[in-house]
């Protein structure tokens, strides 16, 4: 590049003259950026509401790690026996681990301590129901067909991963109620066969409850499990980077191209924008919502358990296949097998294998090895659709039996009635939900076609000369001679009322009174509409047009 | 930012060679974009004036205005921008002061909340007090840094969301996605290089080499393990067949007193343990002792009918089904349930688990008394539970 060129160059080619971009220029000549950091600029991300959840899993573990890692400053996993001494009267002089010293002394002691806590405890909860129902969304689009499989089971692995983090944590506060949690995880060690004992002995380091475990959970809460997870959150990114986004069919969207925003800087802002709501929501939750009150439940003691105990929402489950599973203990040649491993161990496995061997079960019953890049609407893949809601309604009942004796004490239902109702439903409600599941899709798919094919009803009645009353129906495209719609089901979504296609106005909007169109908007909107109409005419030589261009103002 | 390029007839958003808008136009940049791939410019010579059809020359660059250069750049990166328009095309009217002012509102909410924030975490007391002793502010504290802080980052993400929604131009772009496998030409070079390195180390040949080296592999992946988990490892022993009872061990209460026959009336229960060091903290030795009704009776199990002592039974009080203390006890059917999974045992019947997921009986401690230094009668245990307490394990007979 010559020095002539450079003179020629409007101002902002000219050698940098402000400190940013004296610092971009020599970042340039260094690392050489600009053609990579455009690239990235210009990402364009899709934009639909069920896009979101994976984003509020990725901001609640940042949050997490921002919480987590001021709450080490003042807790210590220590389990040596000490008498508290805090700020908190009603506990002053009970014998108590350090490790529930220094959470109360957390929670009482330390300046805002708590409400740090709490959004720890609430963005947990977050991030693994957001993980939950952005698998949901990615299982119900078909996002997992290839080439996305790794990405799957990435995810899956991160739900799992999450939810022994969540358990991890929820255990360090040694408060009673985890305690006891910690103990049926001692029993569902020592359940499974030939080696549960050692395996129990191996986590523990001695007979339950022992003084080594409240240490290991701990270095495996904030070093282990968040390296990997944070390892599997980035090639998961890394995947989404490289693969981009999966979309709905539409146009602009097909499966060589992806249609949205670019990321700077519309998306930018709208994520950002987003992490910050999602931080609020889950500082006001800290703030007002108590979660895990653990000076209430007293420090961990193996003599004592309150009623209604309950653990983190995403244990439920597991607890609840705990309680409905029979008493069938085995033995086995002077063996025992424990009922607790087929609920606990055996139940999960199961469920964990078929939720990462589901995309290849599927692509080989379906024989479809092409990889895809464009969404289905689940109505369009009734049998995917219903197993999911038949997978998601038995994991329901086994959330209900998690809580079965706060639902019979509610309701008043006899606990025994509740057990043997839920041990029934969970046999009876998924494949229930199957079929009615599957029916809904079929019915969704007809609608879409009888849309199609005769037009979106719209309300008008008109007789005819014979007397017969039919409905006006406005065909969505072109029609055959009998007047039947000549579109095709695109796998998107067909408009079933007039104002989704123009027809109507906008129906009234707006809290105290009608939102209207900003009239300035409307005119200039209309001024350029105008010119734009000209200026397609114009080239057509109209006279009279370019006549009346000059008026416009410029 | 200028109104030009944004739908604006009058200038023209394709930038130079490639351009941006309709579809023809970038089959067009794709089909040259291709075709630059087989004649690559050669290295150390000055680009071409048109390298690529794709990316305009400096000099070409030097005539667009910002907008004009950016729509370049995303061309050459594959993205179309094929609809952008201000949301504002005149600037400074009503609605779109209006607008801004509603996201600066956002912004001074935020930056308030903030102050308010500071306030509150400096100024209100966060220091529990009784009730009775003093102001119970401290109560509010925690629900105000909250909230403060709560609204403080929702005005900035509602804020920022609503710039994006309502200021920042409203735009369409599309991206090819390029996400399929590398050209066939790629895999196959790609192939032969690693073919060509494997042959280079000439393990297909050295079976020696080859066999040596993984032995000495599986012995790093292998032996770190063993090391670690080696260290982990503690052998159960008799553990959890055992529990701290043995024989004559006096039973004492949570705070170490003696339990004596005359503590409890008919049809009380209390939780006791072995009076021996650390006997009260052990997860496998609370102990329920229970004083039956004058007209109950229970039938024992086999060789365990000298088990009781006068009115009086103890059982574990670790449910056998996963460990939780079987602690509620409903003394009109002599029911005991289990409160994290609701086993129920009958003590009448032996303690035998009449409902829920629980499978064995909870194992019966027999009972003895001895004459204490005051004369007075104490329990003492006449041996360890004859069976291990608590869940199930293999071992477990």
């Amino acid at each position: 590049m010559t020095t002539t060129i450079h003179s020629d160059l409007p101002r902002n080619f000219q050698k940098p003259r402000t400190p940013l971009g004296k610092v971009a220029k020599g970042s340039e000549e260094r690392f050489g950026l600009a053609a990579g950091i455009r690239k990235q600029l210009n990402k364009v991300f899709p934009d639909h509401w069920s896009f979101m959840m994976g984003e509020i899993a990725l901001y609640s573990f940042i949050i997490l790690l921002l919480t987590g890692t001021y709450l080490t400053f003042f807790y210590d996993a220590s389990m040596a026996e000490v008498a508290y001494n805090g700020t908190y009267a009603p506990l002053q002089g009970v014998e108590m681990s350090r490790a529930y010293e220094t959470t109360l002394n957390i929670s009482f002691d330390v300046r805002g301590g708590l409400v740090i806590r709490q959004i720890h405890h609430w963005a947990a909860l977050m991030f693994v129901a957001a993980m939950t129902i952005h698998m949901f969304r990615v299982f119900f689009t078909g996002a997992f067909r290839k080439p996305r499989e790794a990405n799957w089971l990435i995810g899956l692995s991160l739900l799992t991963l999450g939810v022994v983090e969540g358990f991890a944590g929820y255990s360090l506060p040694d408060d009673l109620l985890s305690g006891t949690g910690l103990r049926i995880a001692d029993a569902i060690m020592l359940s499974i066969p030939v080696i549960g004992s050692w395996v129990s002995f191996l986590v523990f380091g001695d007979e339950f409850p022992g003084t080594d475990i409240i240490g290991r959970l701990y270095i495996a809460h904030v070093l282990l499990i968040p390296a990997v997870l944070a390892a599997l959150i980035g090639a998961h990114l890394a995947l989404v980077v490289k693969q981009k986004h999966t979309q709905f069919p539409g146009p602009g969207n097909t499966e060589d191209t992806v249609r949205g925003e670019r990321v700077y800087p519309v998306y930018a802002a709208k994520a950002g924008g987003f992490f910050f709501l999602v931080f609020g929501v889950l500082a006001g939750l800290g703030g007002l919502a108590q979660i895990n009150p653990i000076w209430l439940f007293g420090p961990y003691n193996p003599a004592q358990v309150s009623s209604g105990s309950q653990p983190d929402w995403y244990m439920a489950m597991l607890d609840g296949s705990t309680r409905l599973f029979p008493q069938w203990e085995t033995r086995l040649f002077g063996y025992t097998v424990p009922s607790v491993f087929w609920p606990t161990v055996v139940l999960p496995t199961i469920l964990l294998t078929l939720a990462a061997a589901y995309p290849f079960i599927e692509a080989r019953l379906t024989k479809d090895r092409d990889a895809h890049n464009l969404l289905q609407r689940p109505r369009d893949v009734p049998v995917r659709t219903s197993l999911g809601m038949m997978a998601i309604s038995f994991v329901v009942v086994l959330f209900i039996g998690g809580g079965n004796d706060l639902v019979a004490k509610v309701f008043n239902i006899s606990m025994n009635a509740m057990m043997w109702g839920l041990r029934i439903a969970l046999l009876l409600v998924p494949p229930m939900v199957y079929m009615i599941t599957y029916r809904l899709c079929i019915g969704l798919q007809r609608h879409d076609r009888e849309v199609l094919e005769h037009g979106i009803e719209t309300g008008i009645i008109k007789r005819l000369p014979s007397g017969e009353f039919i409905e006006v129906h406005q065909p969505l495209g072109p029609v055959d001679a009998h007047g039947h719609g000549e579109l095709e089901y695109a796998g998107t979504s067909v408009p079933k009322r007039m104002n989704q296609v123009g027809g109507a106005t906008r129906a009234i909007a707006g809290f105290f009174r009608p939102v209207r169109e900003k009239p300035d908007v409307l005119e200039q909107l209309e001024a350029i509409h105008q010119a734009e109409l000209e200026s397609s005419v114009s080239h057509g030589g109209s006279v009279e047009v370019q006549a009346h261009r000059r008026q416009l103002p410029e | 930012m200028t109104t030009s390029g944004m739908d604006d007839p009058a200038a023209p958003t394709r930038p130079g060679p490639g351009g941006v808008g309709s579809g023809a136009e970038r089959s067009t940049s794709l089909g040259d974009g291709t075709g630059v791939t087989d004649q690559p410019a050669p290295r150390g010579l000055p680009a071409p004036e048109h390298s690529s059809p794709d990316v305009p020359s400096v000099a070409e660059l030097a005539q667009m205005d910002t907008e004009q250069a950016m729509l370049a750049g995303a061309v050459a990166d594959g993205v179309f921008v094929e609809h952008r328009r201000n949301r504002y095309p005149v600037p400074g009217t009503r609605s779109e002061k209006r607008a801004e002012l509603a996201v600066a509102a956002c912004f001074a909410i935020s930056f308030l909340a903030m102050i308010a924030f500071l306030v509150v975490f400096v100024a209100v007391p966060f220091k529990w007090v009784l009730p009775g002793q003093g102001s119970q502010t401290f109560h509010l504290y925690t629900p105000l840094l909250g909230t403060l802080l709560g609204i403080s980052l929702f005005g900035v993400g509602i804020g920022a969301v609503l710039w994006a929604k309502w200021l920042m131009p409203e735009e369409e772009v599309v991206q090819d996605r390029h996400g399929g496998p590398s050209s066939e030409a790629d895999q196959l070079m790609t192939a032969a290089t690693f073919k060509s390195g494997f042959e280079d180390t000439g393990l297909a040949r050295r079976s020696l080499l080859k066999s040596t080296l993984g032995l000495a592999g599986g012995a790093l992946g292998i032996v770190p393990l063993v090391a670690v988990v080696g260290g982990l490892v503690k052998k159960p022993g008799n553990k959890l067949q055992t529990t701290l009872f043995t024989k004559g061990t006096p039973i004492v209460y949570a705070d170490g007193r003696r339990a004596s026959p005359s503590d409890l009336q008919a049809g009380g229960l209390v939780t006791v343990f072995p009076g021996v060091e650390g006997g009260v903290k052990a997860a496998d030795s609370p102990t329920l002792l229970i004083r039956l009704r004058p007209n109950q009776k229970i039938k024992p199990r086999e060789n365990q009918a000298d088990y009781g002592w006068n009115d009086y039974v103890a059982y574990s009080k670790i449910c056998t089904h996963a460990g939780c203390p079987a602690s509620l006890y409903e003394q009109q059917t002599s029911r005991l349930l289990c409160p994290c999974h609701q086993s129920q045992f009958d003590v009448l019947l032996d303690a035998k688990p009449v409902f829920g997921p629980a499978a064995r009986s909870l194992p019966r401690l027999p009972l003895g008394v001895e004459k204490g230094p005051d004369g007075k009668d104490y329990f003492i245990s006449l041996s360890d539970y004859t069976e291990p307490i608590g869940p199930g394990f293999w071992e477990r007979k």
